[in-house]
């Protein structure tokens, strides 16, 4: 009795695990293994392809067949690399700008009489109850040359000569923090709501200028929110394929849009995979490096 | 000095002088305006009108942050992310001083609340005891010019609350400071402070030594709140001495009221200056009441006998268990009569 209760408390706790193998890992492997093949002209379009009816002799065979020539090649093309650097770029400045605008704006939500806070972070999200791919068209009708923000800014006499918006870096970083500030307000309001008040009366007791309790208490006890609202931002951000794709300019494509390229414009599946593998490389090594830390941290505790 | 919240006036027309070096307690039941008047005095409310001064300066312009008066919060509000030093050193840190003499005057302070081994633990490493020393060294590290209170113990255990009155009250005399507490404990009210002043709806009703408010509380809501007590509604005789008509007969009391004679006044009496016998007293022994036992409480230290008088009310006694168990003076149902002395009636007016 006891130990069938014990496999069935194991089964449960294993669970998320078995999620993870399935929709994570098992993927993340066939990607690596993509990576590893050649591209060619079949179905499906790379070799080697495991020949299940082989038994071990295939498994062999599929395994000789792997090289790291597509590694090599992303080290070679300078395209590759550019786009990389260009993904982390924007996506390190637009979650610097969503976190400029989202933290006032997360503070004034928590700091607002608790009735209206429902209603406000409701207004936050509410964004999303609209595909985002509608939202992002309505921003390139926005942008236009002769769009509604042009018009308003001649009208007002602030540019004498309609700028250009689309296709630049400006109109991905406006689609970017637009659609992602969402993410950045909720951890942030979260930890926010939580803060004790009486902690800032204390600080400003014990002599505390305003502006100063903000730097010594406000902001060192909401880092978890903000740490939060940054890898929920940033993290997507460098893979984001859409907004740079609608709103930016082709001269130099983000790292989505370099995966995308190679997947169905040059048909190229293990040079894809190969840049994909790189990506998730580039942005689990952070994540990893911070849960150890926090976990040190913990510790000495 | 008033503030309202709203239309409610939390601190109504309110007028006090604290002297400085004294212990002062504000005592009332919750919602009674004592904590508003605590932060009024730190500078977290402005007051709506009326003034506070401190040495004859109007603090009304001056923000919390340069107030020369710190406050011990009730939920202590440590920073959770500082450790204990830290904590104590975060108000010399903001004014500026030189590193080494803030750790020297930390390092003071926490031996004064007898923390110096603690100094690297986070708040949530301590116990509830700690914390609240933490709290108190950080609002005193700062040598305020009046230290302000908001219910320190409220979150200790009745024993730890006892040693902790005592400590503080020790302290106070060593450093010379004024103390404000703000406390809804009237033993604690009366253990630490010099003077009390008891708050109801925003208003001070009495303001005196703790004794006094006791001894002589000056209305029927004071006497009813600070400790226990019976009341005979009557009235004042021809002489002023003598209380007519409750239902206790003729009461004497000792100390002539300031009333006129025949006005329609209370008179209050301790249960524990009350004295119950089983024999009928002697004729001519003023201030005796005939009653049945009701009820008796056993605390422990003493026993809470409640009696019924002839038309219906309740008086009751406190009996010192000085004793054992087996030598209780009465029990249930029991007929007896209660008597005490004329000085130990009030007059109460209102």
């Amino acid at each position: 009795m006891k130990q069938e209760q014990a496999f069935w408390r194991q089964l449960v706790l294993r669970i998320p695990y078995l999620w993870l193998l399935a929709f994570f890992l098992v993927p993340f492997l066939i990607v690596l293994k993509i990576s590893l093949s050649q591209t060619a002209i079949a179905q499906p379009p790379y070799t080697p392809v495991l020949d299940a009816a082989a038994g071990w002799h295939g498994l062999a065979a599929l395994f000789a067949g792997l090289s790291l020539d597509n590694y090599v090649l992303l080290g070679s093309d300078p395209l590759y690399l550019l786009s990389c650097l260009k993904s982390v770029e924007i996506a390190a400045f637009a979650t610097l700008l969503l976190l400029v605008i989202g933290y006032p704006l997360a503070y004034g939500i928590a700091r607002t009489p608790r009735r209206w806070q429902a209603v406000l972070v409701l207004l936050t999200v509410l964004p999303f109850w609209t595909s985002l791919l509608i939202r992002i068209y309505a921003w390139m009708n926005i942008l236009q040359r002769d769009g509604p923000l042009n018009d308003v800014l001649v009208a007002f006499s602030i540019v004498k000569e309609p700028p250009v918006w689309l296709s630049t870096d400006t109109a991905i970083y406006i689609g970017i923090v637009y659609s992602y500030l969402p993410f950045m307000v909720l951890p942030l309001y979260a930890t926010l709501e939580k803060l004790d008040e009486s902690l800032l009366e204390a600080a400003a007791d014990l002599g505390c200028p305003r502006w100063k309790i903000f730097w010594l208490v406000t902001l060192p006890l909401s880092s978890s929110g903000v740490l939060a609202g940054v890898l929920l931002c940033f993290i997507p951000i460098v893979g984001e394929f859409v907004i740079p794709d609608l709103l930016g300019g082709s001269q130099s494509p983000m790292i989505g849009q370099t995966i995308w390229m190679e997947f169905f414009g040059n048909k190229d599946w293990p040079a894809a995979s190969a840049v994909a593998v790189v990506l998730v490389c580039l942005l689990v090594t952070p994540i990893v490096v911070y849960q150890n830390q926090a976990m040190r941290v913990a510790e000495r505790e | 000095m008033t503030k309202r919240f709203g239309s409610a006036a939390v601190v109504d027309h309110l007028s006090l002088d604290i002297y400085e070096g004294e212990f002062f307690a504000l005592l009332g039941p919750s919602g009674c305006g004592k904590t508003t008047l605590l932060r009024l005095i730190a500078g977290f409310e402005r007051p709506g009108a009326g003034r506070i001064l401190l040495d004859g300066i109007d603090l009304a312009p001056v923000p919390a942050y340069r107030r020369p008066v710190n406050m011990m919060f009730q939920s202590y509000a440590l920073f959770p992310h500082l450790n204990v030093e830290a904590n104590v050193a975060f108000g010399l840190k903001q004014e500026g001083l030189p590193a080494r003499e803030i750790a020297h005057r930390v390092a003071d302070m926490l031996a004064l609340v007898k923390l110096e081994s603690f100094g690297c633990r986070k708040p949530h490493q301590l116990s509830g005891g700690q914390r609240q020393r933490v709290a108190l060294a950080r609002s005193l590290v700062k040598r305020p010019r009046v230290l302000l209170l908001d219910e320190p113990m409220a979150s200790l255990d009745k024993k730890l609350r006892g040693e902790t009155q005592f400590e503080l009250m020790g302290l106070q005399r060593k450093l010379g400071l004024t103390f404000i507490i703000v406390t809804h404990d009237q033993s604690e009210a009366m253990t630490v402070a010099d003077r009390i002043g008891v708050m109801d709806r925003g208003r001070l009703v009495q303001v005196a030594p703790a004794a006094e408010i006791y001894e002589r509380p000056n209305c029927r809501w004071v006497a009813d709140f600070v400790g226990d007590v019976n009341l005979f509604h009557g009235r004042l005789g021809d002489d002023g001495l003598t209380v007519e008509g409750t239902v206790g007969g003729r009461l004497c009391v000792a100390a002539k009221p300031d009333a006129e004679p025949g006005t329609m006044v209370w008179v209050a009496v301790r249960p524990e200056k009350i004295r119950i016998s089983r024999e009928p007293p002697l004729p001519g022994l003023d201030n005796c009441v005939a009653g049945t036992v009701a009820d008796i409480g056993y605390l422990g230290d003493n026993s809470i006998y409640k009696m019924r008088l002839r038309d219906g009310s309740q008086v009751r006694a406190a009996i010192a268990n000085i004793g054992g168990p087996a030598e209780r003076p009465v029990s249930f149902d029991e007929q007896v009569w209660l008597n005490w002395p004329a000085e130990a009636a009030i007059v109460l007016m209102r």
